[in-house]
């Protein structure tokens, strides 16, 4: 008994924490707050520098106009925004269906071993490196071909299918036993309570991994050098050499010239403004969608 | 009457059965059901064919190449596409080394703002922090490249690298012009693009580690620092270092952001403010302009080898990752 009435006192009250042990503590939170500060301020400085001196350099000319020739100021992107719209038309008409039905095909039927290697494999192409991705777009399509738009959205598709497969999967999963019981219960066949139960209860999910998937490959410069290769006239045409906004901020960019480093911060601001609206509309959508909110 | 019984039995029958029939045939025609299941099987296959596609594709496409020099290819430092000399061990080294920097200046970095949103930080700042870090990801790496050109390589030339030559100088790894261009603006600015990988990996670890395990070693009389070190960090180890592999993973393939500010040059040297060269970087520049099969084919294995570190890079973390979260409900606070 005395032992239990001794035992609260014998904890030591909260000022003879050593001073020691205190200071590390209030040192650490210091630390913590400073790696915040040191990894918001890169942001920061991006996003500043873009508006800074992209928006500046943001006019009609630029949004309607091919670029000039080199030497020559003015000029714009008009083309190489349409080139990309065109290239992830394509990687979209191709990366979306594939993409969403390895997904069902993981959450309806992939409980198996070819399941989990489907699995594994999605993963893994998650991590290959673009500029892989374009070699191998290059030796399928362009090697005797040559340089399209085509090979370009196929390179892009390939890096889509891998995240939207993966979330179409997680979502899918969400969606609750009973439902698709229920839908058996009816007489629903498989394939119809799949398409009309399970995917439409999980669609916000769903969208929100061909988003991210969108978002992810919208930026992507490395595929697209020897793919879509670039251009600097107009071309939608699906087997010709095509202009996309992010190599031609790279040819900009590497280029000596001032107006163009000018029109390069203009073309990231575009780039960047596309993404950016895509990845908080998701969110939006998220977070008001009646699905998909883990 | 026993006639007319049975009569009026196959009489009820029939009507029952007139009725299920359509449903039965639906139930078990499988014909749709099969068409659906193998339609989906086949975008099953195809992200499986995809991969295959990328090995075989690499591997047909490197074997001038391999033939040509077998192992010396990566030993050899020599490359040259006019007398058809090529050894990758420059890109190699730029590689790695570069990776390397990023990873020292990202891990403790981006362990601490996962530390501090998980564990430190007020409820409401966690969301909108966690969407800061995470729009770092959402940046092109040409974007990060174009702000290193014209950003962070003036900095470095004028007030980063004479500070380190003055200071650290003697370690030799700071000698030479301060260009800015070189190894380590590369190394920056990757460490910039890995941070919001292993941030919100550890950041998804550290919410796994169990409550208790804090509460109990809070009531031991431990403070808050204590806490999360033996607490947190301890039980989220393995799947921290799966994050950071992540991180290496990312950093051994990028490609544009470094080939702009690395100074794309095949020497190997000591100095981080020296020019290098990547392996993806070589790739970049040199892929659609090269002319001969055996110049082609040296730079399909330098993919080759890109592809295969990369590929184990990844199932390694992805095994480290695992083995802390299984089982596990991801819980995002997004």
């Amino acid at each position: 008994m005395p032992e239990l009435a001794g035992n609260p006192s014998a904890q030591p009250p909260v000022s003879q924490i050593s001073w020691r042990r205190r200071f590390t503590d209030h040192f650490m939170t210091g630390v913590a707050v400073l790696t915040v500060v040191l990894v918001l301020a890169p942001l920061v400085a991006i996003f500043g520098y873009l508006v800074y001196r992209g928006l500046g350099s943001i006019n009609w000319a630029f949004l309607t106009q091919t670029p000039k020739p080199v030497g020559e100021p003015g000029g714009g992107m008009a083309n190489a925004i349409a080139g990309s719209v065109l290239i992830l038309g394509i990687a979209s008409l191709i990366g979306v269906p594939f993409g969403v039905g390895a997904g069902i095909y993981l959450a309806e039927f992939g409980r198996n071993r070819f399941g989990s290697a489907v699995r594994f494999t999605a993963d893994v192409l998650n991590g290959v490196p673009s500029i892989v991705i374009g070699i191998v777009a290059w030796a399928i399509l362009v090697r005797g071909r040559g340089f399209s738009a085509l090979a370009g959205g196929v390179a892009l598709a390939i890096m889509m299918v891998p995240t939207i497969c993966r979330t179409t999967e997680e979502m899918l999963l969400l969606v609750p036993r009973a439902l698709r019981e229920a839908a058996y219960g009816l007489g629903v066949p498989r394939w119809r309570t799949t398409l009309s139960v399970t995917l439409r209860t999980a669609t916000s999910g769903v969208i929100t991994g061909v988003m991210l998937a969108f978002a992810r490959v919208a930026g992507e410069t490395a595929p697209l050098l020897f793919t879509a290769l670039g251009n600097t006239f107009w071309n939608l045409r699906y087997d010709q050499p095509t202009a996309a906004l992010p190599l031609q901020i790279y040819v900009y960019a590497n280029s000596p010239y001032d107006d163009w480093h000018r029109q390069a911060w203009a073309g990231s601001f575009v780039l960047i403004l596309l993404i950016v609206s895509s990845v908080a509309a998701v969110r939006y959508a998220v977070r008001r969608g009646t699905f998909g909110t883990a | 009457m026993p006639g007319p019984q049975p009569v009026e039995g196959t009489k009820v029958t029939a009507v029952s059965g007139e009725r299920s029939s359509p449903l039965l045939r639906a139930s078990t025609s499988e014909v749709p059901d099969r068409l659906f299941k193998s339609a989906m099987t086949v975008c099953g296959f195809a992200v499986l064919g995809v991969l295959v596609l990328i090995v075989y594709e690499l591997i047909s496409g490197s074997g001038l190449s391999w033939h040509a020099f077998g192992f010396k290819f990566f030993a050899g430092s020599d490359w040259n596409p006019v007398s058809e000399q090529f050894g990758a061990l420059p890109f190699i080294y730029g590689t790695l080394v570069s990776s390397f920097l990023a990873l020292i200046i990202a891990i403790p970095l981006a362990v601490g703002v996962a530390v501090f949103t998980t564990e430190m930080c007020p409820g409401r700042l966690r969301g909108p922090l966690s969407f800061f870090v995470e729009l770092l990801a959402a940046i092109p790496s040409v974007i990060y490249g174009l702000w290193a050109m014209f950003v962070l390589v003036p900095l470095l030339s004028g007030y980063v690298q004479p500070f380190l030559a003055k200071t650290m100088g003697w370690t030799g790894l700071f000698e030479g012009p301060p260009y800015g261009i070189g190894m380590l603006a590369a190394g920056i600015i990757l460490a910039i693009m890995i941070i919001p990988i292993i941030s919100s990996i550890t950041r998804e670890v550290l919410m796994v580690v169990p409550q208790h395990q804090r509460e109990g070693v809070l009531a031991l009389g431990a403070t808050r620092w204590e806490m999360i070190r033996v607490g947190v960090l301890r039980n989220a180890r393995a799947g921290i270092v799966g994050g950071i592999i992540l991180g290496l993973g990312r950093a051994l393939g990028e490609t544009m952001a470094v080939t702009m500010v690395i100074g794309n040059r095949p020497e190997i040297a000591k100095s981080l403010f020296a020019p290098g060269y990547t392996m993806a970087s070589v790739l970049a520049n040199e892929f659609s302009e090269a002319t001969g099969d055996v110049y082609l084919s040296a730079l399909v294995e330098i993919g080759l080898a890109l592809f295969l570190v990369t590929i184990v890079v990844n199932a390694l973390a992805q095994l480290l990752v695992w083995s802390v979260t299984r089982g596990q409900p991801a819980r995002g606070h997004a």
